[in-house]
C-alpha cells in the first residue's frame, strides 16, 4: 500500500513537473495601430517576432517589450515575443519552427547555443524570414545580421576598469560569476577580460576562479556565497550577467562582506539601485537593452524591406537612434557600454 | 464493455484524442497538419519515442528508469569528446555510444536486480551521476564541428515526403518491441512480474534476469536517442536533453501504462508521444500564451495519470462492497 502511495505521489509529481517544463509560447501582443511613422521605405505590416533566450527575464523584457515593440509600432509592423521559459537551445528550435510556419518576416533571436539553433534558423530563412541575432550570436552563416550590444573588448575593458577602481591600488584576488558555461557572449568577454588583466596596470589583480550561476537567481546566489567561502582573500567579484550581479549584490549586501568585497559587472539599474545606494556596489556597466531591441527591430525591417542586404558597408536608419553602418561579419554595433553609478542611476528605469 | 476493455480501451481513448487534436487543429489553426508541421512534430517525437519503447516495458514490470536523459547527455558528451580526439568513423562512434549506453543501463540493472534496491532510488541517483559525468567529460565546451553530411543526413526527409527518414528506424524498433511485449512468452512474463513478482517467480519467470536486460536495453536505446539528438542539433553539450526524462515518463503514463506495473501497451504509448507533441506544436502555432499552455498540458497529464487510478480505486471499492 505504502509503495502504491509513493508511486501515485511520484506520478503526480511528474505530471506537475512535466507541466512546468512544457515549452510555452508568449502572447504576441500584436499592435500595429500606433506609430510615429517617418520610417521612410520600411514596408508596413511586417511581422516581427522576438525570440529571447528566455521569457520572463527582465533584461529581455526590456529589450523586446520596451525596445523592439516600440520600433515595430513606429514602422507599423506586427510585433510578437515568444520563447522558452528556460534557457534551452532545443526549446528555442521548437519556437523557431513555429515562427517559420507562421510566415514571420523578421525573427530577432538571442541564441542559447551558437550551433544548435542553426539548422532551424536556416530552414526559417529558406521559408522567407530574415534572421537578426541580438545579444548573443549564432554562427555567422545562420543569420543575416548580428546586432552587437558592444564589442567584447569594450565590455571587458570597462568591467576590469570598474573592479580595479573599486578595489583600489592595492589590488588582490578577484573572481568571475558568469551565466551558463556555454553562454556565447559571456565566454567571449571572459577571454577578453583575461587579456585585459595581463596588462601592466592590472598586475596586482589576480583572477582566481570562474563559477557559473546558470542565469538562475538562487544558483547564482549560492555560487557567490561559495566563492567567498572558498577564497577568504577575495577582494572583488565581476558578474557579466544581470541575473548574476543582482544575486551576488543581494548576498553581499546582507553579509559581513558588504563594502569589503567589491562587486561590479553588467546589471540593470532597477535591479541594482538598492545595492548602489547601500554601498555594496560602487559602479556597474551595461548598454541600454531597450536600444538594443529597438535597433534589432529596425535592422530586421530594413532587411525585410530590401533596404539593406546585410553586407559590410550597408547603411540604414534606425528611428531615433540615427544611422548605422553594417560592419565586418554582418555585424551592427550599438555603441560603447554605459557606466551606472550613484549619481546617475536614478535617471534610468529598466 | 468487456470486449472494449480487452481491446485496450485506453489505447483507443489516446488515439481518438490524437485524431481530435489533429482534426480540430487543422480546422481552426493555420499551419496545423501541413507537411512542414508533421516534419517538426516527428523531429520532436523521434528521441522521445526511442526511449519510451523500452521504458514502457520497464514500467510494465513495475520498475522505472529516470536516468534516461542523463544517459543521453553522457552519450552526447562522450561522442563529442571522441570526435574531438580524432575518432572520425561514424559506425565506430555509434557502436561505441550504444555500448556505453548498454553499460550505463547495466549499472542501473545491477543495483536493481542483484542488490535488490528500488529502481526509483537507483535511477534518481544515476540521473545525477551520469549528468555529472557528462560535465566531467565535456565540461563547459560544446563540440559542434561534425561534418554537415552527418548532421543534415540525420534529419533529411524520406524522398518525396517531409518526414525525416529516421522515423523508419523508430518504426522498425516499435514493431520489434511490440512483438516482444504482446506476442511472446517474454512479454507475458513482463505483465506477470508487474502484477505479482513473487507469483511470476514461482511460475518460472526469470524476474531478475529479464529486468536486468530491460535496463541494458533502455540504456542502449537512450544512447541511440542521444546520438540522434547530437546530430539533430549539431551540438554535443553536457546539458543535452536535460529534463527529457519527464517528457518520456509522462508519455508512457499518458499512454496508459500503470505506474504500479502490470498494465498498458505500446500502441497507447506511441499514440501518447505523438499526441503530446502534436498538441504542444498546435497550441504554439495558435500563439497560446505560456501560462495557458502550461495549464492545458498539466491538466491533461494529471487527468490521464490520476484519472484511471481513481476509476480503478472506485471500481475496487464497489466490488468489495457488493459481496459484503
Amino acid at each position: 500500500m505504502r509503495a502504491k502511495v509513493i508511486a501515485a505521489a511520484l506520478a503526480t509529481a511528474l505530471a506537475f513537473s512535466m507541466a512546468a517544463c512544457a515549452e510555452d509560447t508568449s502572447t504576441p501582443s500584436s499592435d500595429a495601430s500606433a506609430g510615429a511613422g517617418g520610417s521612410g521605405t520600411i514596408k508596413s505590416g511586417l511581422k516581427v517576432a522576438f525570440l529571447p533566450k528566455q521569457v520572463n527575464n527582465p533584461y529581455f523584457d526590456t529589450s523586446d517589450n520596451k525596445g523592439g515593440k516600440v520600433a515595430v509600432e513606429e514602422f507599423k509592423g506586427v510585433y510578437s515575443e515568444t520563447g522558452p521559459s528556460e534557457t534551452s537551445p532545443s526549446a528555442q528550435v521548437s519556437y523557431i519552427n513555429t515562427l517559420s510556419q507562421q510566415g514571420t518576416n523578421v525573427i530577432a533571436v538571442s541564441a542559447n547555443d551558437k550551433d544548435a539553433i542553426c539548422g532551424a534558423l536556416n530552414e526559417a530563412r529558406q521559408a522567407g524570414a530574415k534572421v537578426v541575432t541580438y545579444d548573443s550570436d549564432t554562427k555567422p552563416e545562420c543569420r543575416d545580421l548580428f546586432i552587437n550590444q558592444a564589442t567584447s573588448e569594450g565590455i571587458a575593458k570597462v568591467q576590469i576598469k570598474l573592479i580595479s577602481d573599486a578595489i583600489g591600488s592595492d589590488g588582490g584576488e578577484i573572481a568571475i560569476l558568469s551565466a551558463t558555461a556555454n553562454a556565447t557572449n559571456q565566454n567571449a568577454w571572459i577571454e577578453m577580460m583575461k587579456t585585459e588583466l595581463a596588462k601592466p596596470e592590472y598586475s596586482k589583480l589576480k583572477l582566481v576562479d570562474t563559477v557559473y550561476g546558470d542565469d538562475d537567481d538562487q544558483k547564482s546566489f549560492q555560487e557567490a556565497q561559495g566563492l567567498l567561502a572558498k577564497h577568504p582573500n577575495l577582494k572583488g567579484i565581476i558578474s557579466p550577467t544581470t541575473v548574476g550581479i543582482a544575486a551576488a549584490g543581494r548576498y553581499l549586501s546582507g553579509s559581513s562582506y558588504k563594502g569589503k568585497v567589491q562587486l561590479t559587472g553588467l546589471g540593470t539599474p532597477n535591479q541594482m539601485k538598492a545595492y548602489v545606494k547601500d554601498g555594496t556596489v560602487k559602479a556597474f556597466a551595461l548598454w541600454n537593452p531597450a536600444d538594443l531591441g529597438y535597433l534589432a527591430a529596425y535592422a530586421g525591417a530594413a532587411l525585410a524591406s530590401g533596404i539593406i542586404k546585410g553586407k559590410e558597408g550597408d547603411k540604414f536608419t534606425a528611428g531615433k537612434l540615427g544611422e548605422f553602418t553594417v560592419g565586418k561579419d554582418s555585424t551592427v554595433l550599438l555603441g560603447d557600454p554605459y557606466t551606472f553609478k550613484a549619481d546617475n542611476i536614478d535617471q534610468f528605469n529598466f | 464493455m468487456n470486449i472494449l476493455r480487452k481491446l485496450g480501451s485506453w489505447d483507443v481513448v489516446v488515439l481518438v484524442a490524437l485524431a481530435l487534436v489533429v482534426i480540430v487543429g487543422e480546422a481552426t489553426i493555420k499551419g496545423v497538419g501541413t507537411p512542414v508541421f508533421w516534419r517538426f512534430v516527428t523531429l520532436e517525437v523521434i528521441p522521445i519515442a526511442i526511449i519510451a519503447l523500452p521504458l514502457t516495458l520497464i514500467v510494465i514490470t513495475g520498475e522505472i528508469d529516470l536516468s534516461v536523459a542523463s544517459v543521453m547527455g553522457l552519450t552526447c558528451s562522450v561522442m563529442g569528446s571522441l570526435w574531438a580526439h580524432g575518432v572520425t568513423s561514424l559506425p565506430l562512434l555509434i557502436a561505441l555510444c550504444l555500448l556505453l549506453g548498454a553499460v550505463l543501463g547495466a549499472f542501473n540493472g545491477l543495483f536493481v536486480t542483484v542488490f535488490g534496491l528500488p529502481s526509483l532510488a537507483v535511477t534518481i541517483g544515476t540521473l545525477a551521476l551520469y549528468r555529472g559525468l557528462a560535465y566531467v567529460v565535456l565540461g563547459d565546451k560544446a563540440v559542434s564541428n561534425y561534418p554537415v553530411s552527418w548532421t543534415s543526413n540525420a534529419i533529411s526527409p524520406i524522398p518525396g515526403l517531409t518526414i525525416p527518414w529516421f522515423v523508419i528506424i523508430v518504426g522498425v524498433l516499435a514493431v520489434l518491441f511490440a512483438v516482444v511485449l504482446h506476442a511472446t512468452p517474454i512479454g507475458r512474463g513482463l505483465y506477470a512480474m508487474g502484477n505479482n513478482a513473487e507469483a511470476a517467480r514461482f511460475a518460472g519467470v526469470a524476474v531478475a534476469r529479464t529486468k536486468f536486460w530491460l535496463f541494458v536495453a533502455t540504456g542502449a536505446m537512450s544512447s541511440l536517442a542521444g546520438v540522434f539528438w547530437t546530430f539533430r542539433f549539431a551540438s554535443a553539450r553536457a546539458d543535452n536533453a536535460n529534463g527529457l526524462e519527464l517528457a518520456v515518463v509522462a508519455a508512457v503514463l499518458l499512454g496508459g501504462v500503470s505506474i504500479f506495473g502490470g498494465r498498458g501497451g505500446l500502441l497507447g504509448v506511441i499514440g501518447a508521444v505523438v499526441l503530446l507533441s502534436t498538441l504542444r506544436n498546435a497550441l504554439q502555432l495558435a500563439s497560446v500564451p505560456p501560462n495557458t499552455l502550461t495549464i492545458v498540458t498539466g491538466t491533461l497529464l494529471i487527468a490521464s495519470v490520476v484519472g484511471p487510478n481513481v476509476v480503478g480505486m472506485a471500481r475496487e471499492r464497489l466490488r468489495r462492497r457488493r459481496p459484503a
